[in-house]
């Protein structure tokens, strides 16, 4: 039997993204009479608007319409919970950059020349720009939030040997290769129908019915692919679909933003920076009796979907270890700058980070491998608790750490490294070498309990081909493909009978986010649903013309059996739908086993865990700070995976991803809050040179999820990222390398000239 | 050659098809025209300003009796420059149902995710492979940023091509497009007028010159890697651009009596070869610009010619003792390179003249050389901080001739001559390049912003010295990666 699930199909786009024939919205022939709308912004952090002159902006050439703050018709609110993103300024401008107005026109340019137009009085106010100015401000946008477990003050009081740092974690811009866009055509009734890039369309329809002050029914959103999302397009397309649907409702006419590199880095969010402070109390072999961590977040003017990517950080603080007494702390700082957002690991990273640099501050203080330390603190029998009380069932981190630390030689490799950095040939070169294998176990569910919820839609056409719809979104990870696995193996069909069309608000309702790596977990296991719901109808035809149980049919390589007689899958089809047997059917699915008290920081947030683990190894010219990621080898938990390819490409992607956020990808404010890197000129991801020049990666053979998952497999998305933060440990070595001071906290992102100056600081010591 | 006639508006091939343009825009960019006007939607918009090859496709030139083709950033490419050349897009390599080769690997070994970088991945192969080009592939990828993958199952699709069957298998287009493109070389000037505009491509120096002097106030073109950008990203618009990429015979490097002269339209892809072969710390440093798309497009001279204080070839060729030729109609003069760069933003050129060519005197093989590039990012990046030493000792080992140019550290390409003079004379070690470190500070004030802080500048530039003394002194570049030179 030929089966759809656990195979490396290629993404069902494939041959279409290859030819150029993909479409993504820019791409999407306009209808006639388009218009083309850009967003003006705030030229200042913090300031009160005093008058708006757009007299000029409405003369200009080719301009039809400029709609501001008075022009809508509903709430003046595109955020995604807390109502604090206004779609246009109306009195205080809380970020540089915050859209201010928009002008319609008939191109792109003649938009643009005429917004550089408008005359703004503006009263600059005091800005708050760093986590710094907002902490001594006591400047909050959420309340802080405090997740404890046991007498820490008595455990750090006690321990053998305690340690306190501080350290800085970079905030990352997505920079997914399709900047922010969305069509909108008007319809008939005063409704609109929104194609957006968005990777939560149900959102992008609430937020332009509640700003059009229309019901929900008036609006469809569609997306079929998006060149890319990371999260940044979870809350942020709102916002740009609310103008484009404006400017539709105000016109009559079809109305597309599509923003330019630069107004996409500097009006959207991006990964929260953290400041973490720590202090952990540990005995001789380095085993952990309790932690205190505050952790300082960015969270930006508003808050979008911070509470709950700030209590994923602290979800993630422990990362593999048990934390015997733990008090970790979440200020969630309101500064003058765009409002973050959800970025792949949706705080986890930064938890995580934390958790790992305190394993590195405790093994450098005992002159430990650190790898030793990691160990001696992971879960176990018997200390198999988090801090918000819920229960590591399934902890492999363990076994998948030996395996790789094993396959990889990292002991052979450590001891050769740290013989080579005490050697005369990397004194005379100057560069030192760094190796460091991490960790991670990553929670899988929203801990915002209800979304964890999914629909589908399947129709099964007469002549037996399948078109599969469902609540989540395509933005490169795969999702379409592996949901069609899931359908074609129901049917027992061969894949291509399965066709995933548009995800779209008028098919499939109500749906969440395609996040929290989720997608193909809940979207799976409706479209699964849906898909046996229609097969049990077509097999009671079945089974009435065999005259058999319907229990012991096979559906099969494009037939369906029962002993020894057989019919085709499509002629079965046809003789359902001439016996008048409804051959669509929806689906939906609830995460099961979960429940969280959020008040009380405890529960079961999580249905299962995902589990990986890096080894990097690194060089690093001490004279300039210069460095190349050398080797990573990669072991990574998929469960049974639904397609080794596809999640093997979120592993490699994922990794370098998190490379860029910990090495080169810098963001730079200057002092009056503007963003100087806002393009890829200034703003540099990895490139196929950053690479490893040795990767091996590979998923776990004997992985297979605990819970009843789709096809026992694992979510993926996010993971990987946090393989990461091995490079980050790796470089860090290498530094340390160079010191007797060992211990001193890197900063992140770890650019060249953090390194150098980090040995700098060190020698003058 | 006849005194050159002038004709109107520009003839080139779109996928094969001849198009004649006879007033277009003359900033209109090679992107904006395919999408919006043909609606060939497959090459993208990923940022407008030639970093992220998204927008990547292949020109092929008719150069010596035979086609070359190379990738390019169609997002800061003008329209009016394409003349005599073939435009070929993503559209066209699939064109008869099957895939090309490049395409079909990139499909089969999970090489597209989000597949919104992939067009301009798939053209950059092409490229590659239809030059049978065997730069390390990294080198071919750099101007190809793909968010979603990691890079590595592209390049096992870009490892796993056969270029012979490729070749095979675009022969039928290949020898359509000679065809083609024979009848359009010719060697007329060329102009293009435009209510938005005038654009001039003159075949000769002498018509340059003279076109300079009727307008003085135009702006030049050489490959638009800079002046793009100013049309993309800050609207601008010119009443007069004049473009140099035409002049015939100043397309490439010129060797005379040891002496290379670079012509003003001579890409960093022409020029590699001969700047490499004068050293090899050149041609890692020559293959550090840009990426292979703006190599392709991105003129040296043009990189003198915007005076900018962190332009990468400005400190190697003042350490190489690098002259301009300056070009009016009253004749030409000749002036050193490092004397060119006055202030920021403001250079030793009259009104009326451009710059002809760039002279790099011969390099006496005992003399030692160093180009270092200091950035966040190694491939793709602009500099920190650039610097170009040239160094001859005497048999003691004595500083006989010292060129120490730095790029990031002042408001112009600048040389560090209290540091020359603290180490003229003296053996030349790590431990005497430390002590004359100190006229650093003298030299240099250098500025903070998003690239590095002041401090990592002064620090950086000192300790370049420093690793410049380590590989002098034992003949061995001190590299993190040595550039493979086999594909990888
Ligand atoms: C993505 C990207 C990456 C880059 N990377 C690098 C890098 O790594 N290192 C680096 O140094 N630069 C880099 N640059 C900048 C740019 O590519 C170089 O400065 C390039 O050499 C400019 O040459 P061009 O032919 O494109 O010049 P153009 O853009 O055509 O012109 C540049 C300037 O020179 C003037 N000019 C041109 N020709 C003449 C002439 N004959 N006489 C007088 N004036 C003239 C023009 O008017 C203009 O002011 C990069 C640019 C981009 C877009
Ligand atoms: S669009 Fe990014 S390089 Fe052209
Ligand atoms: S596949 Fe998404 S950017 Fe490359």
């Amino acid at each position: 039997m030929t089966r759809a699930v656990h195979q490396s199909t290629p993404h069902d786009s494939a041959s279409l993204h290859v030819a150029g024939s993909a479409r993504y919205i820019d791409d999407i022939p306009e209808p006639p009479g388009t218009l083309h709308v850009y967003v003006a912004q705030s030229p200042h952090a913090h300031a009160k608007l005093i008058t708006l002159d757009l007299e000029a902006v409405k003369r200009a050439p080719d301009v039809v319409a400029v709609l501001t703050a008075q022009d809508i018709p509903g709430t003046n609110d595109c955020s995604p919970v807390m109502g604090d993103d206004p779609v246009f300024i109306s009195s205080h401008a809380l970020y540089c950059g915050q859209s201010l107005f928009a002008v319609a026109a008939r191109s792109r340019d003649a938009a643009r020349r005429a917004a550089s137009l408008a005359v703004a009085q503006w009263e600059p106010l005091p800005a708050l720009l760093t986590i710094e100015d907002a902490m001594a401000a006591e400047s909050y946008v959420l309340d802080t939030r405090t997740l404890e477990r046991g007498d820490v003050d008595h455990a750090l009081q006690n321990a053998e040997h305690t340690l306190s740092e501080r350290f800085h974690i970079g905030g990352q811009d997505h920079f997914y290769l399709e900047g922010q866009a969305c069509l909108v055509v008007p319809s008939e009734d005063g409704g609109v129908h929104v194609r957006s890039s968005t990777q939560h369309p149900t959102e992008v329809q609430h937020t332009v019915a509640k700003v059009l002050g229309l019901a929900d029914h008036a609006v469809t959103c569609e997306v079929r692919r998006m060149g890319g999302g990371f999260g940044g397009k979870e809350s942020q397309p709102a916002l740009f679909a609310s103008i484009a649907a404006l400017v539709a409702h105000h016109t009559g006419k079809p109305a597309k933003v599509r923003l330019d590199r630069d107004d996409d880095m500097v009006m959207t969010g991006k990964r929260h920076d953290f400041r973490v402070d720590f202090t952990v109390g540990f005995d001789a072999s380095g085993v952990i009796a309790g932690v205190d961590v505050v952790h300082a977040v960015r969270c930006g003017m508003s808050a979008d979907l911070s509470a709950a990517i700030a209590d994923r950080a602290v979800f993630h603080a422990d990362n593999c270890y048990h934390l015997p007494a733990a008090r970790i702390r979440s200020f969630r700082c309101l500064t003058h700058t765009v409002s973050n957002t959800a970025f792949r690991g949706f705080g986890g990273p930064q938890g995580m980070l934390g958790m790992e640099q305190i394993i590195a501050a405790v093994a450098a203080h005992l002159g430990l491998d650190p790898l030793e330390v990691r160990r001696r603190n992971f879960y176990r029998p018997g200390a198999d608790t988090t801090p918000y009380g819920m229960v590591v069932e399934d902890f492999v981190a363990d076994q998948i750490v030996d395996e790789l630390a094993d396959s990889a030689d990292y002991s052979e490799r450590r001891a050769a490294i740290v013989a080579y950095n005490a050697s005369d040939a990397a004194a005379a070169t100057g560069i030192r070498r760094g190796i460091a294998l991490t960790p991670v176990k990553f929670g899988i569910s929203f801990t915002t309990t209800h979304l964890n919820q999914a629909g589908a839609l399947v129709q099964l056409y007469s002549d037996g081909s399948v078109l599969l719809n469902h609540g989540g979104t395509e933005m490169g990870q795969g999702l379409h493909i592996k949901v069609a696995q899931v359908v074609a193996e129901v049917f027992g069909i061969a894949l291509d009978r399965v066709r995933p069309s548009s995800t779209r608000t008028d098919k499939v309702p109500n749906t969440s986010a395609t996040a929290a790596s989720s997608g193909s977990d809940l979207n799976g296991m409706a479209a699964l649903r849906a898909a046996e719901t229609i097969r049990d109808r077509l097999a009671v035809v079945a089974a009435e013309r065999f005259n058999c149980a319907p229990e012991d049919l096979t559906f099969a390589d494009g037939t369906v059996s029962c002993a020894d007689q057989h019919l085709p899958f499509d002629a079965l089809v046809k003789a359902a739908y001439l016996a008048r047997v409804s051959l669509s059917a929806t689906g939906f699915y609830a995460t099961p086993k979960i429940h969280y008290d959020a008040e009380r920081f405890q529960g079961r947030p999580f249905y299962y865990f995902a589990y990986g683990a890096a080894i990097s190894e690194v060089s690093v010219d001490t004279l300039t700070g210069e460095y190349r990621v050398d080797r990573v080898d990669i072991l990574h938990d998929a469960g049974r995976s639904l397609n080794p390819a596809i999640d093997l490409g979120q592993v490699e992607g994922g990794f370098i991803q998190g490379m860029g956020w910990l090495t080169t990808e810098e963001l730079w404010w200057d002092s009056a809050g503007r963003l100087r890197t806002h393009a890829p000129s200034t703003y540099k991801i990895p490139t196929a040179g950053d690479r490893p020049r040795d990767v091996r990666m590979a998923l776990w053979d004997q992985g297979e999820n605990r819970e009843d998952t789709v096809h026992k497999s694992k979510a993926v998305g996010e993971p990987p990222l946090m393989l990461a933060i091995s490079v980050l440990q790796a470089l860090q070595e290498a530094i340390w390398a160079e010191s007797s001071q060992a211990g001193m906290l890197l900063d992140s992102p770890a650019t060249p000239e953090r390194l150098l100056m980090a040995l700098a600081s060190q020698h003058n010591e | 050659m006849n005194q050159p006639t002038t004709r109107q508006g520009v003839a080139f091939l779109l996928n094969g098809e001849r198009v004649d343009l006879e007033s277009i825009p003359p900033t209109l960019t090679l992107l904006n025209w395919l999408r919006d006007t043909q609606r060939l939607t497959g090459t993208k918009e990923g940022c407008a300003e030639g970093d992220c090859g998204a927008c990547s496709v292949v020109v092929a030139e008719w150069i010596d009796g035979d086609l070359r083709y190379r990738a390019i950033n169609a997002c800061i490419v003008f329209v009016a420059t394409l003349d005599a050349k073939a435009v070929i897009t993503v559209e066209h390599l699939s064109q008869f149902g099957a895939l090309h080769p490049v395409q079909r690997n990139l499909v089969e070994q999970h090489g597209s995710q989000c597949g919104f970088c992939t067009p301009g991945i798939v053209m950059s192969l092409f490229a590659r492979v239809q030059n049978r080009d065997k730069q390390p592939l990294e080198d071919t990828l750099a101007g190809n940023l793909c968010r979603c993958t990691g890079y590595g199952p592209i390049l096992d699709a870009a490892n796993a091509v056969d270029a012979d069957f490729a070749h095979a298998m675009f022969e039928p287009q290949h020898q359509h497009l000679r065809r083609e493109l024979a009848t359009l070389q010719h060697d007329e000037h060329i102009t293009l007028e435009h209510p938005e505009g005038s654009f001039f491509a003159p075949r000769t120096t002498a018509e340059l010159a003279r076109l300079l002097q009727r307008h003085p106030d135009a702006t030049l073109l050489a490959g638009g890697t800079d002046v793009g950008l100013w049309v993309t990203k800050q609207q601008q618009t010119f009443e007069v651009l004049i473009s140099t990429a035409r002049l015939n015979g100043m397309n490439a490097v010129k060797r005379e009596a040891g002496w290379l002269e670079i012509g003003a339209a001579c890409t960093y892809s022409d020029a590699l070869q001969a700047l490499g072969e004068l050293h090899p710390a050149i041609k890692a440093l020559v293959r550090r610009i840009g990426s292979t798309q703006i190599r392709n497009s991105g003129t040296v001279v043009g990189n003198i010619a915007n005076g900018s204080p962190i332009g990468d070839m400005p400190p190697a060729l003042i350490a190489l003792d690098a002259s301009v030729v300056l070009e009016r109609e009253e004749g030409t003069r000749e002036l050193a390179l490092q004397d060119y760069f006055i202030d920021y933003g403001k250079q030793a050129i009259e009104r009326g003249e451009f710059v002809r060519a760039i002279q790099v005197p011969p390099l006496d093989s005992r003399a030692h050389v160093g180009c270092y590039k200091i950035s966040k990012r190694f491939e793709q990046d602009i500099s920190a901080v650039s610097a170009g030493f040239y160094l001859e000792l005497d048999s003691d080992g004595r500083v006989v001739e010292i060129r120490l140019a730095y790029g990031g550290m002042a408001a112009t390409p600048k040389r560090a001559i209290h540091t020359e003079q603290a180490l003229r004379g003296s053996v030349f070690n790590e431990a005497s390049v430390i002590g004359a470190l100190s006229a650093l500070d003298t030299d240099f004030t250098p500025l903070s912003d998003w690239r590095a802080s002041a401090r990592y500048r002064k620090l950086v530039a000192g300790n370049l010295l420093r690793k410049f003394a380590r590989e002098v002194a034992t003949g061995q570049s001190i590299d993190l990666w040595p550039a493979s030179e086999t594909p990888s």
